[in-house]
């Protein structure tokens, strides 16, 4: 179980959210919505540990994340606003070395599924990166949710460029990742087609 | 899911930032021309006199080798901050130090090992012969780990910032003096016939103090810029 308590967060002077609290049980989904500049970001962030709250504390399994450190990064998976892959490495190089670093499988076998699993076929997998479109770029960064075997997946903004086919490839796979118990909290902008009862929406405001 | 070694991250930062460099070669080539021409240009600039250039020989192809760390220091961590990747790094359940120790000596390889190479063929240039020529690429092997090391405090405090390049120097630069001090007389010792076994030990000194340090303030201030 994943738990917020009380979190208030600011970027600068500016006061982004206070007093959040919310709980994700294993096998729902946390949909952060919120206009531009409202702080989703930033809040994925905070939960990831990337940035230190002002007040309050993120509890995963009931214990702080910031005592646990990295036994919690090891549970979680993030796909950022940037898409965090080497444009002068072919997807396949970046995704073996993001696997390798991260602990979970990176033999050829398994990053070639999870790249043809977000629709990019053979012909760009020894591409360099820098020359696929934005939204193959991004599939190749949502290509990692295929091996992950975290329970936490912490997406910003995953949908954004992404075509229809790509956006139910994804939205299958969190339903997959859900039904087997995982735990999502997604930032966007658009309604997620799972069903309404794993969905809690938590709305930032200023 | 089975955890890494952290080993096993170390080897894969290396080999990745390695990978990077070689598909980038133009930017190693750039910090090894740097050091040829600069070093090439004293004897153009001093003359050719032997006994003076023989003097001026340890200071100049020092001072080039901290040079040639430092215009590649904004490599370091830059790109990897603007794609996103270092944020992924840092969520990677491995101490962020033992990763920062993998990308400096990939940093190492790429900017100071060529000068370490370098430098007999440029000792010679200078008149620097036998001895003192080995004293010179020893002091250079010993030293220049160090400067990456403090390098990557530097870069790591400056990133994001606008100007960083020249912020990075005035940090840094100091930083070097006592590694170009020992480093320095080493070459100068030995040529005057003392030796230069002091010199060296307190480069390897430096060297396992920035070891011990470096990592662990770059860590902490590669988490400050990205909060």
């Amino acid at each position: 179980m994943f738990q917020t308590v009380a979190l208030s967060g600011s970027r600068g002077e500016r006061q982004l959210f206070s007093d959040v609290s919310v709980t994700v049980k294993p096998g729902t989904l946390l949909a952060v919505v919120g206009e531009n500049g409202s702080g989703k970001t930033s809040f994925l962030r905070m939960l990831c540990g990337l940035l230190y709250p002002d007040r309050g504390a993120i509890l995963w399994q009931g214990k702080d994340i910031r005592q646990l450190k990295e036994l919690y990064s090891a549970q979680l998976t993030y796909v950022g606003h940037l898409n965090g892959i080497k444009d002068e490495l072919t997807p396949v190089e970046n995704l073996t070395v993001y696997a390798c670093l991260a602990g979970d499988d990176s033999s050829g076998e398994i990053v070639q599924k999870a790249l043809e699993a977000v629709g990019l076929g053979r012909q760009v997998h020894r591409l360099p990166t820098r020359v696929l479109s934005q939204g193959q770029k991004r599939r190749v960064a949502l290509a990692r949710l295929w091996f992950s075997s975290r329970p936490l997946w912490l997406l910003d903004e995953p949908f954004a460029s992404l075509d229809t086919t790509a956006t139910s490839y994804l939205t299958n796979r969190l339903q997959a990742h859900l039904n087997n118990s995982g735990m999502v909290v997604v930032a966007t902008h658009q309604d997620i087609a799972v069903p309404a009862e794993l969905v809690q929406h938590l709305r930032l405001t200023r | 899911m089975s955890q890494p070694s952290m080993s096993e991250a170390l080897r894969g930062v290396i080999r990745r930032d390695l990978l990077l460099a070689m598909r980038r070669r133009s930017d190693v080539a750039m910090s090894v021309f740097f050091v040829v021409i600069v070093a090439s240009l004293f004897p153009l600039g001093v003359g050719p006199e032997p006994a003076v250039l023989k003097v001026i020989a340890s200071g100049v192809l020092w001072v080039t080798a901290l040079l040639a760390c430092l215009l590649s220091l904004g490599r370091l961590f830059t790109a990897d901050y603007l794609d996103g990747v270092l944020e992924q790094m840092l969520l990677i359940p491995q101490p962020l130090a033992v990763l920062v120790v993998g990308k400096v000596f990939a940093h190492w390889v790429i900017s100071g090992l060529p000068v370490v190479l370098l430098s007999p063929l440029l000792g010679l240039q200078f008149g620097l012969t036998g001895d003192s020529l080995g004293v010179l690429t020893l002091s250079l092997l010993l030293g220049t780990p160090t400067l990456s090391m403090i390098g990557a405090i530097g870069a790591a405090l400056t990133l994001g910032l606008r100007g960083s390049g020249l912020l990075v120097a005035l940090l840094v630069l100091p930083l070097f003096i006592p590694v170009l001090i020992f480093g320095a007389s080493a070459v100068t010792n030995s040529l005057a016939g003392i030796g230069s076994e002091a010199n060296l030990s307190l480069l390897g000194a430096c060297f396992l103090l920035s070891l011990a340090f470096a990592p662990w303030a770059t860590a902490v201030a590669l988490r400050i810029a990205l909060d």
